[in-house]
């Protein structure tokens, strides 16, 4: 079957997952970033790459953080960009997400940054301009269920290579809610693709998937056990919204057992990094002490977001 | 076609810059041949500010029929821009796109003073109003479009012209 992100000559159509996308694209990625993080040191941080193309940010799900760094992203490359709460729009009066896409295809859209809570609906998205003959228009997902976030596993990698250099020599920790996390997901098929020998998952057996071990990582369920040695321990949040039954005990448990604390992030390597995709709930996966502390490139990775989300859209935009 | 030596006319043209250098004057390669040329150029001059490069990836014309340039790289502008008598360096000059470009992206940086352009050769075939003020050799016939004239390393820090028949 076509990999519905690529072109015919294999270009980067549409950014919809990381898995099965070839380790040269992802470097690609990564180094046409690199240079797009000197535009915010300029007096005019405006590249024209974008000029005349609007973007559409779809949000079908609530999102601070992510929604702004895209916007920012595309006005930084001169983007008209325009904003959709779906959530609190038409949808709630009945329309259907392919009439709603239709309707701002009608309004000249160039390109859409989608977030929706059904795993694969960003999928549907690029299927169904695919089948109507607007291959021109790109779609970008932000995040689609439990499925996939690929500029945030990306801006990962960027982060790690910016700190770490190589991936081959790295030890990587995802830790934490593993079974609801888009994130890890992504993070976890591009740290595999680049090249990281060992990348290991740390969290209680109800947060993580039954079949964890297919995804090609070491499991551990004692946290102790698992950050020994480590270069890099990336965090995820505890997805209280969407868990559906007790998983847990308490989050004061979960803190105890789960929370990343100075004394546990002493077992990993004392240049390790810490990174977390936001927002943190301190005080339940992550002590303040850590957030805070000077092993954190937590803020470092929001910059470096924009930056990612910028090289993707002009790989896009110029397919 | 014989090529002039690369090297002789890296000495011309600092010749040619030299008596127009004051205390402010700075300099911003374009990558990659240009870049080699300005930091000859640079360090030939004796220029007190640090050396700017710049890669117009970003900025290019054509980015709507050809996409993003493979493997740009960051620009660095380490001086200040506003008010700044700036000398543009790149290898060859051929349709003026590329500074066109340059002066773009330069002035996303700030409001210079003024900006001269220096090249090595002028291989002819403007599509733009571009003009050189500093140039060591202009080819008396234009290249044909599918001809490329490039600067390349030679080793040992010396550099040549390299002409590429398509």
């Amino acid at each position: 079957m076509l990999n519905p992100q690529l072109t015919k000559d294999g270009k980067l159509a549409h950014l919809l997952t990381l898995e099965g996308l070839p380790k040269s694209i992802l470097t690609e990625i990564l180094d046409i970033a690199a240079p797009f993080t000197e535009v915010a040191e300029r007096e005019v941080k405006k590249l024209p790459l974008l000029r005349g193309k609007s973007v559409f940010n779809v949000f079908f799900e609530n999102s601070t953080r992510t929604r702004t760094t895209f916007e920012i992203a595309a006005k930084r490359l001169s983007a008209d960009v325009i904003n959709l709460n779906v959530s609190t729009s038409s949808t709630s009066k009945g329309e259907t997400l392919l009439d709603t896409v239709d309707n701002l295809c009608a309004m000249g859209a160039d390109m859409f940054v989608m977030r929706h809570a059904s795993s694969g609906a960003p999928y549907l998205l690029a299927q169904h301009l695919r089948a109507t003959g607007r291959d021109h228009i790109s779609v970008v997902n932000a995040g689609d269920g439990r499925h996939a976030h690929p500029t945030q596993g990306l801006l990962d990698m960027y982060t790690i290579r910016h700190y770490k250099k190589d991936f081959t020599n790295l030890t990587v920790a995802v830790v934490g809610d593993v079974l609801h996390s888009r994130v890890a997901r992504s993070e976890i098929a591009a740290l595999t693709t680049l090249g990281v020998p060992e990348v290991r998952v740390i969290g209680p057996k109800t947060l993580l998937p039954t079949d964890v071990e297919r995804m090609g990582v070491r499991v551990f369920h004692d946290m102790r056990e698992g950050l020994k040695g480590v270069d890099v321990v990336m965090m995820l949040r505890l997805q209280n919204e969407r868990m559906q039954g007790a998983l847990l005990p308490s989050s004061q448990e979960y803190f105890k057992v789960w929370g990343l604390t100075p004394e546990k992030l002493a077992l990993a390597k004392p240049d390790a990094i810490v990174m977390h995709p936001g927002p943190m709930n301190r005080g339940i996966e992550i002590d303040s002490a850590v957030a805070d502390g000077g092993n954190a490139v937590i803020l470092p990775q929001v910059t470096f977001g924009i930056a990612v989300r910028m090289a993707v859209m002009s790989m896009l935009a110029g397919h | 076609m014989t090529l002039p030596d690369a090297e002789q006319l890296i000495a011309a043209l600092t010749e040619q810059i030299r008596p127009h250098v004051t205390a402010d004057t700075a300099m911003v390669g374009i990558h990659t041949g240009g870049v080699w040329l300005a930091k000859r150029l640079h360090a030939a001059l004796g220029l007190s500010k640090p050396l700017g490069v710049m890669d117009v990836a970003f900025y290019r014309d054509d980015y709507g029929k050809k996409g993003l340039h493979p493997n740009p790289r960051k620009s660095e502008i380490p001086f200040d821009v506003a008010g700044a008598p700036i000398i543009l360096v790149d290898d060859v000059l051929y349709t003026g796109r590329t500074t066109r470009a340059a002066l773009n992206e330069l002035f996303d940086y700030g409001r210079p003073a003024r900006v001269d352009l220096a090249v090595l050769v002028d291989r002819g075939g403007r599509e733009l109003p571009v003009a050189p003020r500093f140039v060591a050799h202009t080819l008396e016939t234009p290249l044909a479009p599918t001809d490329s004239l490039q600067l390349e390393e030679a080793g040992e820090g010396a550099l040549t012209l390299r002409l590429i028949h398509a």
